[in-house]
């Protein structure tokens, strides 16, 4: 146990160090940093100076030690466009983006799992097969497309939705909420849903295709002969073992759905940090690019991180290995 | 002699399946009409939408013929300055369809012989290019080009942007795709490199290069035809939401994407055609490359014949 865990955090701090030396390399080679704090009239003293005192004189090891010890603190510099401290702007952020993501996950599951067992039962129903043309086609629809459909649907011919911002927010400590008020909520609508039909028709094929192969399991056929009803084998024997890999995917995937809620919060312009990036990709703005990498890579490798040690629990056949390759 | 091989193609087994799928025939005639006009788009679109002599302000914002105000001059309607849709449309795509084009192309070429030439050879090699390729993997393809998109910005000067958006797109997308390319061609050289006539190939002295890419490679084409005509489909898309994005081609060169892009701030002002039209084009041909696709992976899967 011990040793596989081991195992699994030094494999997470090695891609960790990677994506640090990565967004480090950004820094220093795209660009000239001292050219973008000063601009250009800056004279060649002044320009000496100020490498001087970022130690940008400094052997590369040292000062990537310095970076990385900088980023675990949270410190990525200054935003050469906004001129505030990044941190400053993730943290204003985040609440925004994760809000979202969160969201997005339990419609993506919820849905997902409730049709994904539908058409795993009703295999042949004209509304399966209905549910399965959708989803291959909303495969195909680029998710700004379906943004764009979503607003021209609701905001501008019925009017009943914003289609743009998060509405009211409230303020708890740093935390900024739109959970909290009326027009926070229905600000939430369509960028969540539009961020979570991916994940949802991903979800739908998974669980479709896990239930259709567990109902053909001999421990179904027995209960059923056991005579217990039809919708306990479905939703208690069945489902539950068809939910393991739905969890383990979805954790996974949100790493997906904070990359794709990059294109969602640009369509809908949802005040976070896939706003704060794409306008940073847009201006070259490196401190915050480098700060964004840091910031998802961590996320999906805490992401993997906790998915790999639930599956040691979960799945035994990994504990065995593991065992034996031990002894 | 070419009615001959026309023939030949259609009387494989491949051929046969092609015969006998009317979607497989359907997308292919979709996909091959956008692509024959785009590829003659100065012949098939009634107006150049980049000579300003062609374009009036006057036009700006008319909309598609048949409905009210429209002008029969202009089938699909006219965007803010004025140029003709079904124009901007057709060379928008001839934009779409040639970076969807070179990043596959480039996309095959890096995977390709990195997964060759790691699943020949081994050993060290395999394992540093393998776990490149997982850790790629994780990250979404999108997150990827933005990154490399990003990066490529910073190293060339404002001024050029617009000129080199086609080669940074490329660059940004193939490099997105390739893990695909190189995990399929790397499983596949696993199992021909312990069949026989690669053993006689070795006997006779053959060197490893022409082994791995005159003898393995024919033989694994199968797997990375399917993979590109996938992956070309989530090149378009890529293209044109980075396009949407912001960082991809500029106004003055649109791709479908930059069209969608600046006739969404028109959906309001109810001028719905200026994004519509490229985002059902969009789709349109991204739906009928995915639909040929998928026919491919059916037919071309020894699995699914056996059955």
């Amino acid at each position: 146990m011990t040793n596989y865990f081991l195992k699994r955090l030094l494999q997470s701090v090695l891609v960790m160090l990677i994506v640090a030396f990565v967004s480090f390399s950004l820094f220093n080679f795209v660009g000239d940093p001292v050219h973008n704090m000063v601009g250009q009239e800056a004279s060649a003293e002044k320009r000496e100076e100020i490498r001087e005192k970022l130690g940008l004189n400094d052997p590369i090891y040292t000062q990537f030690f310095r970076f990385v010890s900088n980023a675990s603190k949270g410190e990525f510099g200054l935003s050469y466009q906004l001129r505030r401290p990044v941190s400053d702007l993730i943290t204003e952020r985040l609440p925004a983006t994760l809000e979202l993501v969160f969201v997005s996950a339990l419609i993506a599951i919820f849905v997902g799992v409730f049709f994904g067992v539908y058409t795993g039962i009703n295999r042949e129903g004209f509304t399966s097969n209905f549910i399965l043309i959708i989803s291959l086609f909303g495969v195909s629809l680029p998710t700004f497309v379906i943004g764009i459909l979503f607003i021209y649907l609701f905001s501008v011919i019925l009017g009943i939705l914003p289609s743009f911002g998060r509405g009211e927010v409230m303020h708890i400590g740093f935390w900024s909420t739109g959970f909290l008020t009326f027009s926070g909520l229905k600000a939430l609508i369509l960028p969540s849903v539009t961020l979570s039909l991916f994940q949802m028709t991903y979800i739908i094929r998974l669980v479709r295709a896990e239930m259709m192969e567990i109902l053909q399991t001999d421990y179904i056929k027995f209960a059923r002969a056991r005579g217990i009803n039809q919708n306990i084998i479905n939703y208690s024997h069945a489902l539950k073992n068809g939910l393991i890999p739905v969890i383990t995917i979805t954790g996974i995937n949100v790493g997906t759905l904070i990359a794709f809620s990059i294109i969602t919060e640009t369509v809908f312009q949802w005040p976070g940090m896939g706003l704060l990036f794409i306008n940073a990709v847009q201006f070259v703005d490196i401190p915050i690019m480098s700060a964004y990498l840091i910031m998802v890579a961590f996320i999906f490798v805490m992401i993997n991180f906790i998915v790999d040690i639930a599956y040691y629990f979960i799945d035994p056949r990994i504990r065995f290995k593991e065992e034996a390759m031990v002894e | 002699m070419i009615s001959k091989l026309i023939y030949n193609i259609f009387d494989t087994d491949i051929g046969y399946s092609f015969r006998k799928s009317k979607i497989a025939i359907l997308a292919t005639i979709v996909f091959l009409i956008i692509v024959l006009a785009s590829l003659f788009a100065s012949i098939v679109a009634p107006y150049n939408p980049f000579d300003p002599a062609s374009i009036s302000l006057m036009d700006a914002f008319t909309p598609p013929a048949w409905s009210d105000g429209g002008n029969s001059n202009f089938i699909l309607g006219t965007d803010q300055q004025g140029r003709d849709m079904f124009s901007t449309m057709i060379y928008g795509s001839r934009i779409s369809l040639t970076v969807g084009f070179a990043s596959i192309i480039f996309a095959l070429i890096l995977g390709v012989s990195l997964g060759v030439t790691s699943g020949y050879l081994g050993g060290r090699y395999e394992i540093i290019v393998m776990r490149f390729t997982d850790v790629q993997l994780t990250i979404p393809s999108i997150l990827m080009a933005l990154l490399v998109d990003g990066i490529a910005r910073g190293f060339i000067s404002k001024s050029l942007h617009n000129d080199m958006a086609i080669y940074v797109l490329i660059l940004a997308i193939g490099i997105s795709e390739w893990p695909q390319f190189a995990r399929v061609t790397r499983a596949a050289t696993l199992v021909e490199k312990n069949k026989e006539y690669i053993l006689a190939s070795k006997i006779i002295g053959l060197s490893n290069i022409v082994i791995m890419f005159k003898h393995i490679l024919p033989n694994i084409l199968r797997p990375v035809l399917v993979i590109s005509t996938i992956g070309l489909s989530q090149a378009i898309i890529t293209e044109s939401t980075l396009s949407f994005l912001g960082v991809g081609f500029p106004p003055t060169n649109p791709s479908l994407g930059t069209l969608i892009r600046f006739g969404n701030n028109f959906l309001f002002s109810g001028e719905w055609w200026i994004t519509f039209f490229p985002a059902i084009f969009l789709v349109v041909l991204a739906f009928s490359i995915n639909l040929l696709g998928d026919w491919m992976r059916d037919a071309l899967n020894p699995k699914l014949k056996a059955r």
